[in-house]
């Protein structure tokens, strides 16, 4: 076969007077503004593109669109792109993939000669056992996996996202789609229409007829002067519940790829027909293309697609590449008609070059062989509309069978006729979606209670009264009297599927898994409807019995960068955070918040607050602000414990159980008034802990007065602990009596700090420390920080983080919700017991923790291990002896400064409670320590006299 | 995505909302038998057609409320006003 270039076509795409000049496999080549890096190699004379995935077969040119399985290469550090779509561009270094060591030398083409080895199944045959040598099958399999090279130092490029509620969505932009995508415009609607190639028109195209040209300018005009939005080389990808579409556009001027979420009142489906190649021995040799791709090469890109050429054709789409061969001077050595029961039976020459055509017995020598066997109806977004197509024989193809109101078909998805129909039927669609567009949108206004009432009744739900397209009669063709390829992209022949089928894989989504093939980068769009057609020979059945698999999203593949996108979820910092980077702070991601983590030595830092005084961010703790006469109600029926009596000025700690009995939060919280309190939670259950407020309040205790806010990020929260921090306190307070008589441990206080009013400060604190917790309003949080800074300088002020305060508070023996406990630990495993008041009249999960008080549950105890040196892992299991049975695990673990030894938290079964007992604790190397359970949670100051002084 | 139409804010993604599953009324907690609080909190009808559920509009008005869906055709029915108590049964 000799590709070439033509002299300049009336319809190409060109510019020729722009040379682009690029690389394909190191050798330099030149192209046109207007190709795409397929139809300029084919023009340079190059047939061979790839090597298939499993033989490594070389493979040509077979549709020259998008969906082209053989058509993907390397483009720089972007592997797997479309060469069949993506546009040239000067400087392009093109590769082929999956070669080795070059595209015409491929050793791997030995393959070919084991191919009996690699038939439906082989990977699941062969691989399964032993598993010991799963990791040397691993290495052997990578070198031979298909696809391009990933470097890992590639620039980050920017992907965006957008989001869009248009009335009307059309996907697809062929006549009946731009036709449709006019009507719903005139009619009013907001219309995005969306084309997957690089311009509107759809097959009108690579018509060479004038009358097409004549139509096509004139629905360009059209479009160009109506306000509908068109976006070109862009995929609507998927549908979704109530019409929510995935459109990846790959057209922006800025970002490499923008996702779109669009909610589409209605969804206009017009994609038009996808040309199906034919089964038959030889199918896939460089030199047997669609009848499509002869005419996209010749009539847009002017390109020459052999000499000598056989068509075989079943339709009209084949006799016009026929009759465009002609015109440029490619002989046409014979034409064999389907319509009349003719087949080709098989495509021989070289291991690269198509030589001759056998038909009917007849060995035709041709370089090229044109195949027009008929459509494949790409139904994938009614399948995802919830739809199921149904087959007919006499068209050989699908057509859809009932979608849901809000998705309509047009175009060669709905019918067959005359160009005139096919726009009369799309402008019909167009008019009917903008209708019941219209209606969706009254009926969503409607539902928007509070909002601007709509005006009039909802429009009724306008009646398809479309005139049906016809259905063009069509043989069924699949596969011809020898067996070929099935699936281009995973290399599955029809054998192989007949295979399957009698190995007992003849459901089609078995055969489907199991041969893989319908599972490459064509996403089925060129096999589905041959894989199915071979497994119905196989059982003797017909396609409308054998049924079809279901396309899913997406509709073609999309790129990672696309799917992750611009990320708009905020991290959050407070407003001191300023001041923890200038002080060479080192940060940890904590839910959504930036916290400090440690400034250098966080062992330094917890000697710091041990012998001097230390402040610490904590900010992100949640804060709940309570308002109204029902508050103590509220608080009995969250917390285990009693709240009925807390003093104005008090504050008090409580647990909270959900309704099953498990932990779900604690904190602390402080009457500032009569009717007003302050609520913290946790910093990880802020959100969780309002919401389930909300409940109760909302759902089972409506007749309650309580008001809450949510105040987390409305101060900033500043700890100060150490034996010096009333002294430092003191320095930067007005208003508030600090001496331990006045203002005692578990007390709150309205205060000044630095000059800011209406702070709240309280004297509570996790370190086991004296300790003043500062909440000041944010905007002020560092002028607040700093003021203490600066006066703690003589007493040796300083930072501590996140990882100081967790050593603390383990040295103190404080559980953490989620870190000690997990989603079984009952509100007793805590050794909190005390706390929960079963004598109240009701509180979350009540009932559940009286039946538990009844039985031994496993606890959380302090644990050291006997070596002092030794800080096991985190989750580190507790087991018996040298035996494997579990009886706890480590549930947080650290070094103490303070004491100079590892110290641990954990979980253990009643047996191994009680203070005293030995345990042994399996390391993570593998190693057993014997460990020693404490008397109390506390490793360091068990009667806690530093925190009340 | 599903269009959940809120009483206050109206249809709105329901990524924006949080799920709270089918409606439970919650039994008396001094005189409830371990079957029953245990049905109260692990046992659901599952049932394909009309379902009423409870959700809440984190995202906008923070309101829990109840709604009947159609678990089969994810339909919505003209929700209550907000503040309904959670019904469904016993
Ligand atoms: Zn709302």
């Amino acid at each position: 076969m000799t590709m070439s270039r033509l002299g300049p076509q009336p319809t190409e795409v060109l510019d020729r007077s722009t040379k682009l000049r690029f690389r394909w496999n190191g050798k330099r080549f030149d192209g046109f503004e207007g190709d795409t890096i397929a139809s300029a190699l084919a023009a340079a004379g190059e047939h061979v593109f790839s090597r298939s995935m499993k033989y490594h077969r070389p493979r040509g040119i077979l549709t020259a669109d998008y969906w082209d399985p053989n058509l993907m290469v390397q483009v720089g550090d972007d592997p797997n792109v479309r060469a069949g779509n993506r546009l040239l561009e000067a400087g392009m270094d093109v590769r082929a993939q999956n070669v080795w060591p070059s595209l015409h030398r491929d050793i791997k083409a030995a393959n070919s000669l084991f191919g009996r080895f690699l038939t439906a199944g082989f990977y699941y045959k062969t691989f399964m056992r032993p598993a010991w040598l799963w990791p040397t099958y691993e290495r052997v399999l990578a070198t031979f996996a298909p696809g391009g090279k990933i470097d890992l130092d590639t620039p980050h490029r920017y992907h965006d996202k957008r989001y869009t509620h248009p009335d009307v969505v059309v996907a697809g932009a062929g006549p009946a789609g731009i036709e449709a995508a006019l009507a719903a415009a005139a009619a009013g609607a907001r219309v995005l229409l969306v084309e997957h190639e690089h311009a509107v028109g759809g097959h009108l195209r690579y018509s060479s007829s004038d009358s097409d040209q004549a139509v096509l300018a004139e629905l360009r005009a059209a479009l160009d002067a109506s306000e509908v939005e068109v976006l070109t080389n862009s995929t609507v990808t998927g549908r979704y519940e109530d019409n929510w579409l995935g459109i990846v556009q790959r057209n922006h001027p800025i970002a490499v790829e923008r996702l779109i979420k669009a909610r589409a009142k209605v969804l206009v489906a017009a994609p038009g027909l996808i040309e199906r190649p034919y089964v038959f021995s030889g199918n896939d040799r460089p030199g047997v293309i669609t009848s499509g791709a002869a005419r996209r090469l010749i009539n847009l890109w002017g390109v020459k697609p052999g000499e000598r050429a056989v068509v075989f054709t079943a339709n009209s789409e084949g006799d016009a590449a026929a009759a465009d061969l002609d015109r440029v001077g490619v002989e046409i050595a014979a034409i064999i008609d389907g319509r009349e029961g003719k087949r080709v039976s098989s495509a021989q020459g070289s291991s690269r070059a198509l030589g001759a055509v056998v038909a009917g017995g007849n060995r035709i020598e041709a370089d090229l062989l044109v195949v027009a066997a008929g459509w494949t109806a790409p139904t994938s977004l009614l399948n995802m509309a919830g739809d199921r197509p149904v087959h007919d024989p006499a068209t050989a193809r699908f057509f859809p069978s009932d979608p849901p109101g809000n998705v309509l078909a047009t175009g060669g998805l709905a019918g067959d006729g005359t160009l005139d129909e096919l726009r009369a039927h799309g402008a019909a669609t167009g008019r009917l979606a903008a209708q019941r567009a219209a209606a969706v949108a009254h009926r969503l206004q409607a539902m928007t209670a509070r909002a601007r009432p709509v005006d009039g009744d909802e429009p009724a739900w306008a009646p398809d009264e479309r005139t049906p397209l016809g259905r063009d009669p069509h043989p069924e063709l699949y596969r011809s009297d020898t067996h070929g390829m099935v699936d281009f992209s995973e290399d599955v022949g029809s054998k192989d599927l007949v295979a399957a089928a009698h190995e007992g894989y003849d459901s089609v989504e078995l055969a489907k898994r199991y041969t893989t093939s319908t599972m490459g980068p064509s996403q089925g769009k060129l096999e589905t409807v041959n894989t199915v057609a071979a497994i119905a020979e196989a059982r003797g059945e017909t396609i409308a019995q054998v049924g079809t698999t279901v396309w899913r999203p997406p509709y073609a593949p999309l790129t990672l960068g696309a799917l992750a996108g611009r990320v708009f979820e905020p991290v959050r910092v407070s407003s001191i955070h300023p001041w923890h980077e200038a002080n060479g702070v080192s940060t940890i991601i904590a839910g959504q918040w930036m916290r400090p983590d440690h400034y250098g030595d966080p062992a330094a830092e917890v000697r710091n607050v041990r012998t001097n005084v230390g402040l610490i961010d904590v900010t992100p703790l949640g804060k709940l602000d309570l308002r109204g006469p029902d508050i103590p109600k509220l608080l009995n029926l969250l917390y285990t414990n009693k709240w009925s009596k807390l003093p104005v000025g008090k504050v008090r700690y409580g647990m909270m159980c959900a309704e099953d009995g498990v932990v779900l939060d604690d904190g602390v919280t402080g009457r500032l008034g009569e009717d007003h309190y302050l609520m913290t939670t946790t910093s990880s259950g802020a959100g969780g802990v309002w919401e389930w407020v909300e409940n109760w309040l909302q759902t089972e205790r409506p007749d309650w007065k309580v008001h809450v806010t949510p105040v987390t990020t409305a101060y900033v929260s500043i700890n100060v602990a150490g034996p010096k921090a009333r002294e430092l306190v003191g320095r930067v307070t007005e208003g508030v009596d600090l001496s331990p008589d006045a203002f005692p441990y578990m007390e709150v206080r309205l205060a000044t700090v630095a000059g800011v009013d209406g702070c709240f400060m309280w004297r509570i604190g996790f370190t086991g420390e004296l300790s003043f917790e500062i909440h000041a309003p944010s905007g002020h949080g560092l002028h607040v920080w700093e003021a203490l800074m600066d006066a703690g300088q003589d007493l040796g002020v300083g930072p501590f983080g996140l990882e100081g305060q967790r050593i603390m508070r383990l040295e103190k023996g404080h559980f953490i919700v989620g870190q000690d406990t997990d989603g079984l630990t009952l509100g007793p495993s805590t050794g909190l017991s005390p706390l929960i008041k079963l004598d109240k009249d009701d509180f979350a999960g009540m009932p559940e923790l009286a039946w538990a008080a009844d039985r031994s549950l496993p606890m959380i105890v302090a644990i050291q291990p006997d070596d002092p040196n030794v800080v096991p892992d985190e989750a580190s299991q507790i087991v018996r002896g040298n035996t494997n049975e579990i009886l706890g695990r480590i549930t947080s673990a650290r070094m103490s400064p303070t004491l100079g030894r590892s110290i641990c938290l954990g979980q253990v079964e009643p047996e191994l409670a009680a203070g005293g007992t030995k345990v042994t604790v399996l390391l993570t190397s593998g190693e057993r320590v014997s460990a020693t359970v404490m008397d109390h949670h506390a490793h360091f100051d068990p009667a806690g006299e530093r925190l009340r002084g | 995505m599903l269009l959940v139409p809120c009483p206050n804010c109206g249809p709105r993604n329901s990524a924006d909302l949080r799920y709270g599953g089918e409606s439970h009324a919650r039994p008396d907690p001094a005189t409830a038998t371990p079957q029953q609080w245990r049905g109260y909190l692990y046992l659901r009808d599952n049932p394909a057609g009309w379902l009423r559920e409870t959700w809440y509009c984190r995202s906008g008005c923070r309101r829990w409320f109840t709604l009947e869906r159609n678990t089969a055709t994810n339909e919505f029915r003209t929700p209550p006003m907000p503040g309904d108590k959670r019904g469904g049964k016993a």
